[in-house]
């Protein structure tokens, strides 16, 4: 029962820190360009990042 | 000037910074993203440049001493076209990120849920259970209130105007379900369903999310090439001065300046200089039309010989091409009373499911069991009957077809396409643009009769022009391998051709002194002159196209608006029959007679003249290369020459409707196995779970065979 009471909420708050970490990333626009975000990595960038 | 020019949406992030959206549809990969973005960078004043790869668009973060000709310029130095982003064309709303919250927070509490709920099956008893009830409650309701909104709101819709949908059953499953849950909970009972019924929703929302991506998808690609057509023209104002105006500026009485190959913007009388037209976009008539001072000329034709000036007599709504768009849309009515299969499936199904849950909650009260037991049992029949692999059914198998469908070039513009594309029996198409290529190839026994050397002259000649055929010309020469060779001053005189000196001669490619069709003339001094030839060719493959969709059972034929004579000479070369000079009006027409003799029509065209019958048809496809009005009509676009992508997209939309048949009788049959123990009063959270996720399991398998069906 000892168990319960402290892996029970640890699941939940868990689960929730997940939970919003999509909800920020989702207003953040992280979903807006999911083909540029694919492909950017395979930019050479020279020099650098500006 | 630049208040003009600057049609891209602005807004001012910071005092001295503004912000341009450009729409670049020729970048596809990385190396295009990284040119893109370092020719902007590359620019003085401009703070930043992000490329959306999804929607094709740069937005641009400059200072105001940056124009947006000077982008657009830069942009075109790394070999980009690209234009402003007007305000209407903001892409509209992606569908799909608006099921992606509700979707996370279903499998968040699913998950959390889950967990409890094995404690409780696995035998947690008492206080234990009841706090896991608890709990669950605590985070189901609110996760199922939200994420199941999508599906109450679609439901409330249905049955607010007397209609029924998949949504209906799912929304009374899933609030009776929840109901009882809750009075089980605060009853001390044993079972609660808050498991299933997240699950439930999750399935649902993953099938309804890939549905709208694809759609999204595929939308993209489409509003990609449509913003390609430069809408606007050059205006001549009345001190001389020349500036760019867009199409939705123009009023009547400018004076617009029509370089040769360029489109007209708007309707007009030509005010200065005679030019021949190519009005095939708008009647489908291939022969050029000859227009001098005082004639009529119509927005979307085709400029062909020598610069004009158009005085503008209609603009936007007002002009021929507008009528066109607007007898399309009343065309496209008869369209959008199509039924989808899972809504007519669901008409069946729905009454079938909640008779069943009502006769057994009776019968067990006739029996004599009591009122709690009796409505236990009809919930727990609802639950199993829940169609959630059904939810499933359709979209799975319609988002992996589409998937393969756009690997092989075939975008699916709409979401009933491939239902409709499925059923069609009879295919008319047009001619010009959609069998033939519709641009003018030099005939290559011409060609082969060069020698290299006049070859190579014929190239660099041909390809510092602009007009359409020397662009065909320079175009089917450097595919032979030829390679140009410098040329001194070169001169093009309008309406007359291309000359200058190789090596001391004088070359000239030129009008051609007398010729019937169209063709051109390689006047070579000291040389015979080269007639050289142009016809609109066939597509590749027709033949083998016609071919794959007669053994289909599709008979096709050519409904055009070209003359008799040339619509005859490609009937003659593909073997169909054929009905020519048909106006907009005409086309339609002949669609409505056949759908009214039971045949259900797939058009293909790509014309604005196409516009009505493509709206007007069972279904319809146009190629990549259509007019902006053809392709937003049409429910599927194909990119690429050949005619394949015909049989190609019918045989993969009948594969599809195949498997979603299957699919229904999987989930259903699934289902029907658990219905007896659910109505015999057996049924537990656990079965219930266990049915659940192995019937969507089955099901989305089952439509992952269509990953090939485009082949």
């Amino acid at each position: 029962m000892n168990s319960i009471a402290l892996l029970l909420p640890l699941a939940l708050i868990m689960g929730s820190i997940g939970l919003g970490a999509f909800f920020w990333s989702l207003r953040r626009g992280q979903y807006e360009d999911m083909d540029g975000a694919a492909n950017r990595i395979l930019i050479d960038e020279e020099g650098p990042l500006p | 000037m630049n208040a003009h020019l600057q049609t891209g949406r602005q807004s001012q992030p910071s005092e001295d910074l503004l912000e341009t959206i450009l729409v670049v549809p020729g970048m596809h990969c990385a190396g295009c993203m990284g040119k893109v973005e370092g020719a902007l960078r590359a620019i003085e004043g401009v703070a930043s440049a992000r490329v959306n790869l999804t929607a094709r668009q740069v937005r641009v973060s400059h200072a105001g001493s940056v124009t947006t000709p000077r982008i657009v310029a830069a942009l075109s130095g790394a070999g980009f076209a690209s234009q402003p982003r007007e305000d209407d064309d903001a892409p509209p709303r992606s569908a799909a990120r608006a099921l992606f919250a509700p979707l996370a927070v279903a499998a968040f509490a699913a998950m959390n849920v889950m967990q409890m709920s094995v404690g409780v099956w696995n035998g947690a008893d008492g206080a234990t259970r009841e706090m896991f009830h608890l709990l669950s409650a605590l985070i189901a309701v609110p996760a199922i209130v939200y994420s199941g909104m999508p599906f109450f709101s679609s439901a409330w819709s249905a049955v607010r105007n007397w209609r029924t949908n998949m949504d209906v059953p799912i929304t009374i499953g899933v609030t009776l379900a929840t109901a009882l849950s809750l009075f089980e909970t605060f009853s001390g009972g044993h079972t609660a369903w808050f498991d299933g019924v997240l699950m439930l929703l999750f399935f649902l929302l993953a099938g309804r999310t890939l549905d709208a991506m694809m759609r999204d998808r595929a939308r993209a690609g489409v509003d990609a090439l449509m913003r390609q057509a430069a809408p606007g023209a050059l205006v001549v104002g009345r001190s001389g001065t020349i500036e760019w105006l867009a199409a939705r500026d123009l009023v009547p009485g400018m004076v617009m300046r029509i370089a040769a190959g360029e489109r007209l913007a708007a309707d007009g009388t030509i005010s200065a200089g005679a030019s021949r037209f190519d009005r095939s976009l708008l009647t489908g008539e291939s022969a050029a039309i000859p227009a001098t001072q005082g004639d009529e000329v119509l927005a979307g034709t085709l400029n062909l010989d020598a610069p004009v000036d158009v005085k503008v007599s209609r603009a936007g709504k007002g002009t021929a091409l507008a009528e066109i768009a607007r007898v399309m849309e009343a065309a496209g009515q008869s369209r959008s009373a199509y039924v989808r299969i899972a809504d007519r499936a669901s008409k069946l199904y729905a009454p079938a499911v909640h008779a069943l849950a009502l006769v057994s909650g009776i019968a067990w009260l006739v029996m004599g069991a009591g009122w709690y037991q009796s409505l236990v049992i009809a919930i727990s029949v609802l639950i199993i009957t829940c169609p959630c692999a059904i939810g499933l059914a359709v979209p799975v198998a319609q988002v992996v077809a589409s998937g393969a469908l756009m690997k092989q070039g075939v975008m699916v513009k709409d979401a009933t396409a491939l239902e409709r594309m499925a059923q069609v029996t009879r295919l008319l198409i047009d001619k010009t643009g959609t069998l033939t290529l519709g641009r003018p190839v030099p005939d290559p026994r011409a060609l082969d009769a060069l020698s290299p050397k006049s070859a190579a002259i014929a190239l660099s000649l041909a390809s510092n022009s602009s007009h359409p055929l020397s662009r065909a010309l320079a175009e089917a020469l450097a595919q032979r391998g030829v390679t140009a060779v410098t040329l001194e001053d070169i001169t093009e005189i309008a309406g007359h051709g291309m000359s200058a000196h190789h090596a001391g001669r004088k070359v000239a490619l030129r009008r051609p002194d007398a010729s019937q069709s169209m063709a051109t003339a390689l006047d070579i001094t000291g040389e015979p002159v080269r007639l050289i030839t142009f016809a609109d060719a066939l597509r590749p493959d027709c033949a083998a196209a016609i071919a794959r969709l007669k053994t289909m059972g599709i008979e096709a034929s050519i409904l055009s608006g070209d003359n008799a004579a040339a619509v005859a000479t490609i009937s003659r070369d593909t073997g169909l029959t054929a009905q020519c000079a048909a106006s907009p009006a005409d086309k339609q027409d002949a669609i409505a007679r056949l759908q009214a003799a039971g045949e259900r029509v797939l058009m293909a065209g790509d014309g604005l003249n196409d516009g009505p019958a493509l709206a007007a048809a069972h279904a319809s496809i146009a190629p990549g290369s259509a007019s902006d009005v053809g392709r937003s009509a049409s429910d599927m676009v194909f990119l690429g020459e050949s005619l394949l992508a015909l049989p190609r997209a019918v045989a993969a939309s009948r594969r599809t409707m195949a498997v979603v048949r299957q699919n229904f009788v999987l989930a259903i049959g699934y289902n029907l196995l658990a219905v007896p123990l659910a109505m015999a009063g057996y049924l537990t959270p656990l079965m219930a779970a266990a049915a659940m996720s192995s019937s969507s399991v089955i099901v989305v398998a089952n439509s992952l065979r269509l990953a090939r069906a485009a082949r």
